[in-house]
């Protein structure tokens, strides 16, 4: 059997994405924990987004990446998801997601899916070349430096596995988060360790992934942060857990919510009515 | 060695509640990534030598027959002796019979990982023959009867306290007085005991970091000196090694030793980088008088031109197991073979079945950090991807599982059933935990909910939401 | 079929394909015969002897090594016993018998002198080195009658006489030296044009072990100490 290989990309190819038009179309890629955990996160993206000049645009057809099936093992199922991504944003200039974990499936394993159906793969790659990760769209591909924003407080940062890994998103959302003003940042040591989420990983193995998230609430705590940020749910839901469930105090939310202004909402796991003594 | 894999779970259990086995874990990440990181940072040039190390090692594979066959040659011409093995019971008794050849007793052992393959020592000790481990860290788990729990820092899941109590055990000498306390203490009781043991040897056995084409020679990377002793002192030489530790030239050979002890301790060069080359010349004052190569197969062949081959650019570095947060977790004798962390999760279903050994490559975030520290770029999640496919295509993977995700993606396919399903999931759970922000028990969310506690949904969907909003906007979507 | 047959024809049949003959094996034969060098990091680049020899030095001590220098041959017993002297350690020695003629030890009385390998019992070795490598302060030494490899590894303390000539750049220069050295007349073929000797030992610094909680320490089965005596030539 031949070793498989995601085919190259094509500079010739009359697709290659190139510098951005006046209003790019964009396609939110909502992401399915965004959609069914915390909307907020989609719409401080869309507003990320649109200040930054986007026509953005949320295709109905979507659903999720793939990941849970793909990285079960299941490839038939994966293609079928990925097919319907593929179909659902093909026509766009870019598509954006508020998670590095999402974006990289579609940028960076869409497709390997495909080896074997050239027509498939090209598509594939058409879209796999045009997806970002939300901070590094706005930094790398957009060119923002600078959101209207404003947080007073200390903030740190944990990097995603997936978007650090496999996009190199790293200085992106430390650059956006530096123009917050009010706002300042103390690095957490390890960010770059992964939380012990891993999607079905934290269920299969929860013992496991429970030292893992352990250490990283223990190092978050001890940075002496009010909020843990970070740029994908999946680690959020569960870092801000495992930080409820010792009891910690300190706020998690998404990256993109601190960056569009949007910090009104209660943080992950908070309650819904707010509780004027500990909020002011 | 027999496998412990399929108990993968309860390994991990027993480990994670071993609080000293936590203590002596911290020591993986204080050492080694530290000194890496420094040591890399130091040259410039790493990046594209990791490039150069891949593309040598990929030229290697692609040849290996050919190599392979010119490496026999070289060590022929050179006096010494070539023996081909399929499996671990023909490099047993290959070494065995060399052993019964030279009347041997005793036969120091340099660390070998290819010896723990294919389980040595236990079988040289059930035919008679004692093998002494020389390495100070297999001395040490060879005292405890012990597996090694790294692949270049075998005893690393033991502290001094345990070692100090092993000592006075076996050391039957040891005066009840002498204190064992500091590094220092041990690396010394452990240097005298052993000084005359190597000149004891009948047999001298080592592993190697590189079999060289050009010249017949054989490598090892050391820090301590022992390996050299044992390879110096015994009356005949073995070295026993897999097909894969081949490179064509001496050059090629100091590519990879840049990357080498830079990604395995941080060192800029290990201590001692030996090439061994034949018997003792009729002139020479020392060295042994027969050098034996014990080239070992066990499967690797098979893994040439499969999704697998990759693998075998491994130079067994450790750099994956030590930038691992499951390694770090759970330690090595959890993993239940040989090769433990990430470059074990492939290996083993690779050498001993994927049936055996299911658990390995999916016991992994797919954080990527140990393919970011390869220094022979292997795409180490990819490839334990490869073996989760190979289970469900099987039906390896638990029932449970299968039958939720099969369902999952019979609606993630079905958008608009999707919505509703995710609707009503996110309405109940957002209501559930609306005092609290949060769920603190969860039906069938167990794993989750055990060990943490779940954010509550804010109570509607994203896509309801957007298109109420679209709608009150009055726009079309 | 023999174990060796077997194992070279599943490697061929994993590669889908024959025994590599023709030109395929030509060239492969040509790799071997003319080994080129892979990448070389700049580190060494453009030094002079000069250069060259304060990288080694710098890289030596960083590694562990102590280094003396001494303007000939002439001077190194005197440095020898000084050193000894300096740490404590008894005043009696075994050289290699490559040292036996260009070091005079006359001057140097006290000192207890035996020539030839080591049997284990003695506390220090002198020994000539082939070529150092100054990129990561490397010895490079060769075995043979003169220079046995015993007095590498057993004395609990190796001092290495270097020239500053032996100082080379990368590993590779220091390969460049050795294939020249060992160079045969009249041969053809890989590892043919020139002899391996039993033993090459790449030495940098002291043997250390980090076996016990990754705590380094030095001397676990090798010399505790290795103190290089750097001559100018």
């Amino acid at each position: 059997m031949a070793h498989p290989q995601p085919p190259e990309s094509d500079p010739q190819s009359p697709s290659a994405p190139t510098a951005p038009a006046k209003s790019p179309r964009v396609g939110l890629f909502v992401t399915c924990l965004v959609d069914m955990f915390r909307p907020s996160i989609g719409f401080a993206t869309l507003k990320l987004l649109e200040d930054a000049g986007c026509t953005v645009v949320v295709p109905a057809a979507q659903t999720c990446c793939g990941q849970p099936a793909f990285n079960s093992g299941d490839n038939k199922d994966t293609r079928a998801i990925a097919t319907q991504v593929i179909e659902a944003f093909e026509g766009l200039d870019y598509v954006v997601a508020p998670s590095g974990s999402c974006a990289g499936m579609i940028r960076e394993h869409y497709p390997e899916l495909f080896a074997d159906d050239p027509a498939m793969a090209q598509r594939a790659q058409h879209v796999a070349k045009r997806t970002y990760e939300l901070t590094s769209f706005l930094v790398d591909v957009l060119g923002v430096t600078k959101v209207d924003a404003a947080m007073a407080g200390t903030v740190t940062y944990h990097d995603s596995c997936s978007g650090l890994r496999e996009l190199e998103v790293k200085v992106q959302p430390r650059r956006l988060l530096a123009g917050v003003s009010g706002l300042s940042l103390t690095e957490l040591p390890g960010a770059e360790v992964c939380c012990g989420f891993g999607g079905t990983f934290c269920v299969k193995y929860p013992e496991i992934s429970d030292k893992m998230v352990t250490n990283k609430a223990e190092e978050i705590v001890a940075t002496g942060a009010d909020t843990l940020l970070a740029g994908d749910l999946g680690c959020l839901l569960n870092m801000a857990g495992k930080l409820k469930r010792l009891g910690a105090e300190t706020k998690v939310r998404h990256v993109a919510e601190v960056l569009a202004g949007m910090t009104d909402t209660p943080a992950i796991g908070d309650p819904a009515a707010s509780l004027p003594n500990k909020e002011r | 060695m027999q496998s412990t894999s399929r108990n993968f779970k309860d390994n991990a259990h027993k480990a994670l509640n071993d609080a000293t086995l936590q203590r002596a874990l911290l020591n993986v990440k204080s050492g080694f990534q530290e000194n890496r990181a420094r040591t890399v940072a130091g040259l410039p040039e790493f990046e594209r030598l990791r490039d150069a190390g891949r593309d040598i090692k990929n030229h290697v594979l692609a040849n290996l027959d050919f190599y392979l066959e010119r490496f026999e040659e070289n060590v022929t011409a050179n006096g010494g002796h070539v023996h081909w093995c399929r499996t671990p019971a023909e490099a047993r008794e290959k070494i065995l019979e060399i052993c019964k050849r030279r009347e041997a007793k005793t036969v120091t052992k340099g660390k070998s990982m290819v010896a723990e393959e294919i389980g040595l020592n236990d079988y040289l000790e059930e035919n008679g023959v004692e093998p002494i481990e020389t390495d100070l860290g297999e001395y040490i788990i060879q005292l405890r009867h012990e597996p090694p729990s790294h692949i270049i820092a075998p005893a690393i899941h033991v502290t001094r306290e345990q070692i100090a109590v092993d000592f006075r055990r076996e050391h039957s000498d040891l005066d009840p007085n002498r204190r064992l306390e500091e590094p220092r203490d041990f690396t010394d009781e452990a240097r005298a005991k052993l000084r005359d043991k190597y000149f004891a040897a009948d047999v001298g056995i080592t592993g190697a970091n590189f079999l060289i084409a050009e010249t017949g020679s054989t490598v090892i990377v050391t820090n301590e000196g022992n390996g050299d002793m044992t390879q110096l002192l015994g009356k005949a030489h073995v070295v026993i090694a897999s097909l894969e530790k081949i490179v064509p030239t001496l050059e090629d050979a100091s590519t990879i030793l840049r990357l080498l002890a830079r990604s395995a301790t941080g060192q800029e060069m290990s201590v001692y980088t030996s090439f061994s080359t034949g018997p003792r010349r009729s002139e020479d004052r020392d060295g042994p008088e027969e050098f034996h190569v014990v080239l070992l197969d066990n499967g690797r062949s098979a893994m040439l031109g499969t999704e697998f081959q990759d693998m075998l650019r491994c130079i067994r570095c450790a750099a994956c197991m030590n930038h691992c947060p499951v390694y770090e977790a759970v330690g090595g004798h959890a993993y239940g073979w040989v090769y433990p962390g990430p470059m074990g999760s492939v290996l083993t279903p690779s050498l001993i079945g994927v049936e055996e050994a299911g658990h390995l490559p999916n016991a992994s975030t797919f954080c990527g950090r140990c393919e970011s520290v390869c220094p022979m770029r292997i795409p180490l999640p990819k490839m334990m991807r490869h073996y989760r496919q190979r289970e469900f295509e099987k039906g390896l993977s638990p029932q449970k599982a299968r039958a939720g995700l099969s369902v999952w993606s019979y609606v993630a396919t079905r958008p608009k059933l999707y919505r509703l399903a995710t609707r009503l999931a996110s309405g109940l759970l957002g209501r559930l935990g609306k005092v609290k922000g949060r769920l603190t028990t969860l039906p069938l969310a167990g794993g989750w909910t055990s060990v943490r506690d779940m954010p509550a949904p804010e109570g509607k969907t994203f896509h309801d939401l957007y298109r109420d909003r679209q709608a009150a906007k009055g726009g079309r979507e | 079929m023999s174990a060796r047959d077997d194992i070279l024809g599943s490697i061929r049949k994993s590669l889908g394909r024959e025994a590599l003959t023709g030109d395929a094996a030509a060239q492969l034969r040509q790799r071997l015969a003319q080994p080129a060098r892979n990448l070389i990091p700049d580190r060494t680049a453009g030094r002079d002897t000069a250069g060259l020899t304060t990288l080694f030095v710098d890289k030596a001590r960083e590694f562990a090594c102590t280094v003396d220098e001494v303007d000939s041959l002439d001077a190194v017993p005197e440095a020898v016993r000084a050193y000894l002297s300096r740490e404590n350690l008894p005043a009696r020695l075994v050289q290699a018998p490559a040292l036996a003629d260009g070091l005079d030890w006359s001057q140097t009385p006290t000192l207890e002198i035996k020539t030839g390998t080591s049997d284990g019992s003695e506390d220090t070795s002198v020994t000539p080195v082939f070529a150092a490598v100054a990129e990561t302060g490397t010895l490079m030494l060769t075995s043979d009658v003169t220079t046995p490899t015993g007095l590498n590894f057993l004395p609990e303390n190796h001092i290495a006489v270097l020239r500053r000539s032996q100082i080379v750049g990368p590993l590779e220069d220091a390969w460049a030296r050795f294939r020249a050295a060992r160079a045969k007349a009249g041969t053809a073929g890989p590892g043919d044009s020139f002899t391996m000797p039993r033993t090459v030992n790449l030495i940098t610094g002291p043997s250390r072990t980090g076996d016990i909680e990754q705590k380094i320490q030095m001397g676990a089965h090798g010399p505790r100490r290795l103190h290089v005596i750097l001559v100018a030539d």
